[in-house]
C-alpha cells in the first residue's frame, strides 16, 4: 500500500513540475492524434455530406458497414498498416515504419469510420426544410451541404471530439507500428504499458492521470455542446 | 434497444454462468505455478514445448508470462510469481542478495542454472559497418566500437537496434558497451539517440528482431530466438565469437511465491536427464540446429 501511494505521489510531482520526459510523451500524444483527428475530419466531414445527400443503391448496407467499423479492434488496423508500410509491403520504400508519421497514418484509418457515421447520423439530424428552401432559393449543392454541416455542427464536433478520445486512448495500433522506440514513438499509452511491465509504476501513473484529465476535459467540452 | 438491453444482458450472464459451472468438472484441481520468464525462452517456443510435459507430469497449472529478466525479477520480488526462469547473473545475484530468492530442495543454492547458447551480434547482409570479418575473443566489443563509429558518421545507413527494456539481453549489450570503453548512458543512449544511429525498441526479442530487421539495423539477440526467427528475417550473423557472449539461463524459486514445493518441481524438472535431452535436441529438425544446449557443469558453473 505505501508503495501505492509513494508512486501516486511521484506521479503527482512529475506532473505538477511538467518533468520534461512526461511533456515529451503527452505533446507526441496530443500530436499525432490532434493530427489524425484533424485529417480525419477533413476526409469525414465532406465525405458524410456527400453520402447524406446522395441517393444510390447500398447506400444502406454502406451505414451498415461503416457502423460495424466503429468497434474495429485497434491491433487489427495496427496489423493492416504494418502489412502496408513493411519493408516487404507495398508501400514499404517510404521507409515510414516505426515513425510518428505512420502512427498518425493508422489513427486516422482508427477513427475515421466513427467521425464518417456519427456525421452522417448528424447531419440526418437537421430539418429537411432547410435543404429545401435553401435549394429553392437557388443554393448549389455545395452552398446547400455547407449549410447543413452548419446547422449540425455541435453534433459534427462531437463527432470530432469522440474521435480523438479513441485516437489517443488506443494503445494496440500505436505500439504495432510506432513500435514504441524511446525518443521517437513513444506515446502516453505505449509508455504506460512499458513502464507498468517494468514495475517502475510513477511514469505510468502519471501518464494515466494526465490521460484521464484529457478524457474529463473531452467530456466536459462534449457535454456544452450537447447542451446547446 | 432499451427493451432488447435487459435480455442481452441476461442472456451474457447465463452463458458465463454455464461456462464456470461447466469449467469447474475436473476431478483434482491442478495446482497452479506461475513462471515469468525471459522471452528468448518463450519466443522461441521452448516453453511452449515443455509446459505440457511438466503439467502431465506433476498435475500442474503452469502459468508463464513473457518479460524481459529485469520486469521477470520485479514480478519475482513482489511474489506474483512463484519461479523465474532468466539470464542476467548481474541481475540474478542482486536478486539472491536482496533475499527475494528460495533455496532449491535437490540443489541447496538458490540459481540452478539449467541450459545456455551464446549471444551473436546480428545485422544486414550488406554490413555497412563492417563487422562481419571481426574474430578472436574481443570481436563483439570491436564490433560495437564500429557500429558507434559508422553510426555516428552515417545515422542513416549504420543502425543499432537496442532491447531497451531491462532484460538480460539488453543487460549483455550494457555490458558490451561497458566493456568496450564506452559510458552507456552518455555516448551510446544519449548521444546516439540524438545522432539518430541507436534505437531504443522496449520490447521482447522477437519484437526487436522484426524491428532490426525493418530498419536493416544491427543488434544483440541470444542464438536461440535468432535461429527460430531466421526464416522471416533478412538478416545474418554477424559476430559470434567472444567470451562475453555466453548466455546461461537460470530458475530461481521465488521467496515471497507461493507453491514451493510445485516449483521445486520444476527447478527438478528442468535439469531432469530426460528433459535435458529434449532442451538438447529442441528445434533441431526445424532449424538444422539445436536453439539451447543443455546444462553443462564446466560452461554454466554448479549447481
Amino acid at each position: 500500500m505505501t508503495e501505492i501511494w509513494h508512486s501516486l505521489t511521484r506521479a503527482v510531482e512529475l506532473i505538477v513540475s511538467l518533468d520534461p520526459g512526461v511533456i515529451e510523451v503527452v505533446g507526441r500524444s496530443l500530436r499525432i492524434s490532434g493530427t489524425a483527428c484533424l485529417l480525419a475530419a477533413l476526409i469525414c466531414l465532406p465525405l458524410a455530406s456527400v453520402i447524406h445527400f446522395h441517393h444510390f443503391r447500398g447506400k444502406r448496407a454502406l451505414t451498415n458497414v461503416i457502423q460495424t467499423l466503429f468497434f474495429v479492434p485497434t491491433v487489427l488496423v495496427g496489423l493492416f498498416v504494418l502489412v502496408l508500410f513493411s519493408r516487404a509491403g507495398p508501400l514499404g520504400d517510404l521507409g515510414l515504419l516505426f515513425t510518428p508519421t505512420v502512427m498518425t497514418i493508422g489513427q486516422m484509418l482508427l477513427i475515421i469510420p466513427l467521425l464518417l457515421g456519427l456525421t452522417i447520423s448528424a447531419l440526418s439530424g437537421v430539418s429537411k426544410e432547410i435543404v429545401d428552401t435553401a435549394t429553392s432559393l437557388g443554393a448549389s449543392g455545395f452552398q446547400a451541404g455547407w449549410l447543413v454541416l452548419k446547422e449540425a455542427r455541435y453534433a459534427v464536433l462531437a463527432a470530432v471530439l469522440l474521435g480523438f478520445g479513441r485516437a489517443i486512448s488506443e494503445v494496440g495500433c500505436a505500439v504495432m507500428v510506432g513500435g514504441n522506440i524511446r525518443g521517437a514513438t513513444r506515446v502516453i499509452t505505449t509508455v504506460i504499458t512499458l513502464e507498468a511491465g517494468k514495475g517502475d509504476l510513477e511514469l505510468a501513473i502519471a501518464l494515466g492521470v494526465i490521460l484521464l484529465l484529457l478524457a474529463l476535459i473531452i467530456n466536459i467540452v462534449l457535454n456544452r455542446l450537447q447542451q446547446r | 434497444m432499451k427493451k432488447i438491453l435487459p435480455k442481452m444482458s441476461s442472456i451474457v450472464l447465463i452463458v458465463i454462468l454455464l461456462t464456470t459451472v461447466l469449467g469447474c468438472g475436473e476431478q483434482t484441481e491442478p495446482e497452479v505455478l506461475r513462471v515469468a520468464t525471459t522471452t528468448s525462452l518463450d519466443d522461441t517456443g521452448l516453453w511452449d514445448y515443455l509446459e505440457p510435459i511438466f503439467e502431465d507430469r506433476y498435475n500442474a497449472d503452469l502459468q508463464i508470462t513473457a518479460r524481459g529478466t529485469g520486469q521477470a525479477l520485479e514480478l519475482g520480488k513482489s511474489g506474483d510469481v512463484d519461479v523465474v526462469t532468466v539470464h542476467d547473473p548481474l541481475k540474478e545475484a542482486a536478486f539472491i542478495a536482496g533475499n527475494y530468492a528460495a533455496i532449491a530442495e535437490n540443489f541447496s543454492a538458490e540459481r540452478v542454472t539449467w541450459a545456455y547458447n551464446y549471444f551473436i551480434i546480428v545485422g544486414p547482409e550488406a554490413d555497412p559497418a563492417g563487422i562481419g570479418n571481426l574474430t578472436g575473443s574481443l570481436a563483439p566489443q570491436e564490433a560495437f566500437q564500429k557500429i558507434q563509429q559508422e553510426g555516428k558518421a552515417n545515422p542513416d545507413t549504420v543502425k543499432f537496434v537496442s532491447r531497451g527494456d531491462e532484460s538480460g539481453t539488453h543487460g549483455r549489450e550494457k555490458a558490451i558497451w561497458a566493456s568496450a570503453g564506452h559510458n552507456y548512458t552518455a555516448d551510446v543512449v544519449g548521444d546516439g539517440e540524438a545522432d539518430g544511429w541507436y534505437v531504443e525498441a522496449g520490447t521482447g526479442m522477437g519484437a526487436t528482431l522484426a524491428m532490426a530487421n525493418e530498419l536493416m539495423a544491427y543488434t544483440l539477440t541470444d542464438k536461440g530466438t535468432f535461429l527460430a526467427y531466421q526464416g522471416d528475417l533478412d538478416l545474418v550473423p554477424l559476430v559470434d565469437e567472444g567470451d562475453i557472449l555466453l548466455n546461461v539461463y537460470a530458475a530461481i524459486i521465488c521467496r515471497n511465491g507461493s507453491h514451493y514445493q510445485m516449483a521445486n518441481n520444476l527447478v527438478n524438472f528442468l535439469r531432469a536427464p530426460d528433459i535435458q535431452a529434449l532442451i538438447a535436441g529442441f528445434g533441431a529438425p526445424e532449424y538444422g540446429e539445436p536453439l539451447f544446449h543443455p546444462w553443462d557443469p564446466e560452461i554454466c558453473g554448479l549447481p
